[in-house]
């Protein structure tokens, strides 16, 4: 059991715990993830990453964003509540080198496992060109965090209710398109997003890194539910990633394989609504009135 | 296999069993030759398809006094020859026959730990009942006394009876032993290094303990809560269990014996990192290893449609890959979970299916439809990336390889496609690679296998390794005859320390 120390609610979907789990604390590397279960018996495993962790204090961060029935099971536990399960850290660390220039986007709730990779990064003496991307103002998480580790930070929306209007393949490009060019890029998001993050700096032949988020039981490497096309071998990305290289992947396969259970999905998440209904938009109005 | 219920079995060895006892004399061999085969009550095939309950319902008393009566008691016992842990199998079978259950199920626990275990899963037809005399001279392997059955009825019989008896500890030595994996293997060492008053620490990745026997092994062929009791056996010894723990990342290996104290380690982690075929279309939407379609449909209880909050595929046409146990399993559990077809494709024929022969006919019984000299040579997706049928390739049987089985030879020009929306790799496993990439002092070999010697120690200082890690994919009981070596051994270096 590991205890809830805190909960932020970022955006209306978007929540932060932090977690208590000081083996992870101390172990985890920049890039590496956990499974959570929040319950016992019948309780599904999902991979988070971590967005940060506090050795000292012995915990970790996850943001998540609720999207079926365990995120919406989590997004309702308060602190002192503990989750049933968390196994981590799990999957390859990110190689983190000085290279010189390094452009990292971050789309959506991408921007949180992003962060420590920036700070490893940043740590390592590499200049940081940060994009930021998100629907709209609402939807933008940690930019106090990425400003603080970015030499340059650009911020974009898709309706434009903050920072440019602009999808991040956009600045992406102009960085791309500056001398010298970035050394490398990293680009966390949506499956969509990294595609065309790839696509992107392709032409520039600017390296670039990318991290998945696929379908996992274990993340051991037992189940091979995750695994990717990277350039012409399958790999598993909870021990083969979860980064890897973008220009090789296989987006487009990656996407459908994510969508394999969307059916059951979606029937899971109405029956625990039937059943639970939602009392986190209630809870959250209490305390905001408190 | 006999459809006839349990109580129709039942009533039948009641009669010959009182026939014999009445007789009030000993039986000659040949009188044990004419005793009918017992067979094994289940539930009717149309019955259990429809639900994950055990498949075979165990032998009544009179059933197993009648079949162990078969048994010869020859002078050379064959079939302890052929038992992973030499069992005392004429023993027990013995004290069986005389309706002395609690010493049948003592004699077998001193050389096998989880005996309800192996009653159910070891493949017998190819290690105890194979050499029976008794099959032997009714040149049929599947007419061997039962000794698996048996087996299982001493087991079952003592845990029903609320009688297991939890091993003697000795006093506390103040030494520390960390064992990785909490499979059959691992359990085994644990037991018997807690045993000589080692403190035991079991270190499993999962939520839940028993590893293959509980994420692998279906519910209608292990019950749960046969390892459950298994497990909670090593607590009450005083074993400390810990679930969620991922040795190589949440804490290395050599940190556990450097920094935490830990005497002695003992790695079981297994085989797990399921292979697939290399075909195309392997990626689609649909195509699953049996580990992650077991492992949903056991560990995480997707059975249960309900309650569970893992998915599981919803298939109707269903092709798996493979002649093994774990075949048969993922075969027989697409089948409870609601297809209508399952198809299971192996190259070879049956004859070299390596599956228990129980599983195989508990399989066509059931419904499975059989493709021998078949192998799947690519998977044709739909525009969305989901399988839509399977494209197959005939084969005959060539010249043995090295195995000593025939190798099937592709025939070609044979290729011919069946629709399918599922598809089940059950080709096997290699190693876990989380050990060796998180421990270099750790030696294995080119498939991954962590390398260990006759005593079970590996090249790391102060470190064990057995079962399936070692082996590749084997059996329980091979996992278990591995632990009880590596066991002896380091209770062995711990008493000289």
């Amino acid at each position: 059991m590991h205890k809830i120390l805190s909960k932020e609610r970022l955006s209306e979907n978007v929540f932060l715990m932090r977690l208590e789990a000081p083996l992870i604390a101390s172990e985890r590397r920049p890039g590496q993830f956990i499974i959570l279960s929040v319950e016992e018996d019948f309780g599904e495993r999902i991979p988070l990453t971590i967005a940060d962790a506090d050795p000292d204090a012995g915990s970790i961060t996850i943001i998540f964003q609720r999207v079926g029935r365990t995120t919406d099971a989590l997004a309702e536990l308060n602190p002192g509540d503990s989750v049933a399960a968390l196994l981590g850290p799990l999957g390859t660390p990110t190689h983190i080198e000085t290279v010189g220039t390094v452009v990292c986007v971050g789309g959506g709730i991408g921007v949180a496992p992003l962060h420590p990779i920036v700070q490893g990064l940043k740590a390592a003496g590499n200049k940081i060109i940060t994009i930021i991307g998100a629907r709209t103002k609402e939807l933008v998480i940690l930019e106090d965090w990425m400003r603080a580790l970015s030499d340059e930070l650009i911020i974009c929306t898709d309706d434009g209710s903050y920072g440019r209007k602009a999808l991040v393949t956009e600045p992406l490009k102009e960085v791309c398109e500056r001398s010298p060019k970035p050394d490398l890029a990293v680009a966390i998001g949506p499956p969509v997003m990294m595609k065309f993050c790839a696509e992107t700096t392709r032409p520039y032949a600017v390296r670039t890194l990318v991290s998945l988020n696929t379908i996992m039981v274990d993340g051991t490497g037992m189940c091979g539910g995750c695994r990717v096309t990277v350039g012409d071998e399958t790999k598993f990305v909870c021990v083969d990633g979860p980064e890897f290289d973008g220009h090789k992947v296989d987006f487009d396969e990656m996407i459908k394989r994510l969508g394999a259970y969307k059916k059951q999905e979606q029937q899971a998440h109405d029956r625990w609504h039937e059943k639970h209904g939602c009392h986190l938009d209630a809870q959250i109005d209490d305390k905001r009135s408190e | 296999m006999t459809h006839a219920t349990p109580e129709q079995l039942q009533a039948a060895a009641q009669a010959a069993l009182d026939d014999i006892l009445s007789r009030g004399e000993p039986l000659t061999p040949k009188d044990r030759m004419r005793i009918p085969p017992q067979d094994m009550p289940a539930q009717h095939p149309h019955v259990r398809r429809g639900n994950i309950h055990e498949v075979a319902l165990g032998y009544s008393e009179a059933q197993a006094r009648l079949e162990a009566a078969r048994c010869l008691n020859c002078k050379t016992k064959p079939c302890v020859e052929g038992c992973p842990v030499r069992i005392d199998i004429p023993g027990f079978v013995t004290a069986i026959a005389a309706g002395e259950f609690a010493k049948a199920a003592a004699i077998i626990k001193q050389n096998s730990l989880l005996p309800a275990v192996c009653g159910r899963v070891c493949p017998q037809e190819s290690q105890c009942q194979a050499p029976c005399t008794v099959g032997k001279s009714l040149k049929d392997v599947e007419k061997a006394v039962a000794i698996g059955r048996l087996e299982r009825f001493a087991a079952d019989w003592e845990r029903e009876q609320g009688q297991i008896d939890i091993p003697a500890v000795k006093p506390e030595t103040g030494k520390k032993v960390a064992v990785i994996g909490s499979g059959p293997a691992s359990l085994v060492v644990a037991a018997d290094v807690r045993r000589e008053g080692h403190a035991v620490t079991i270190y499993e990745a999962f939520h839940k303990f028993g590893g293959v026997m509980l994420y692998g092994i279906p519910e209608f062929r292990l019950p749960k809560s046969i390892v459950h009791e298994e497990v909670q056996t090593l607590k009450k010894m005083g074993v400390d269990l810990v679930p969620n723990f991922v040795v190589g990342r949440t804490r290395k290996l050599k940190d556990l014996i450097d920094k935490d104290g830990y005497d002695t380690a003992f790695v079981g982690t297994g085989a797990g990192l399921p292979r697939f075929m290399g075909i195309e279309g392997e990626n689609c939407v649909g195509v699953f290893s049996a580990n992650e379609y077991l492992t949903r449909a056991n560990l995480m209880r997707a059975y249960d449609k309900e309650r569970a909050a893992t998915p599981i595929f919803s298939s109707r046409r269903v092709a798996v890959l493979g002649g093994g146990n774990v075949a048969m399993d993922a075969a027989r559990t697409a089948l409870r979970l609601g297809a209508e077809e399952v198809h299971l494709i192996y190259r070879r024929t049956e004859k070299e299916m390596p599956a228990r022969i129980e599983e195989v006919a508990h399989a066509k019984e059931e419904g499975v439809i059989f493709h021998t000299l078949v192998n799947a040579k690519r998977v044709m997706g739909d525009d969305y990336g989901c399988v839509q049928a399977i494209e197959l390739l005939e084969y005959e049987l060539g010249a043995p390889d090295d195995s000593g089985r025939r190798r099937p030879v592709v025939i070609p020009g044979s290729e011919y496609t069946m629709a399918m929306d599922t598809v089940i790799v059950a080709i096997g496993n290699d190693s876990n690679p989380l050990i060796e990439q998180t421990t270099p002092e750790i030696t294995t070999n080119k498939w991954g296998n962590i390398i260990a010697d006759e005593s079970g120690k590996t090249s790391m200082d102060k470190v064990f390794a057995g079962g399936d890690i070692v082996l590749g994919a084997a059996t329980v009981i091979l996992a278990m005859g591995q632990g009880r070596t590596a066991a002896a051994s380091i209770n062995s270096m711990l008493a000289a320390s």
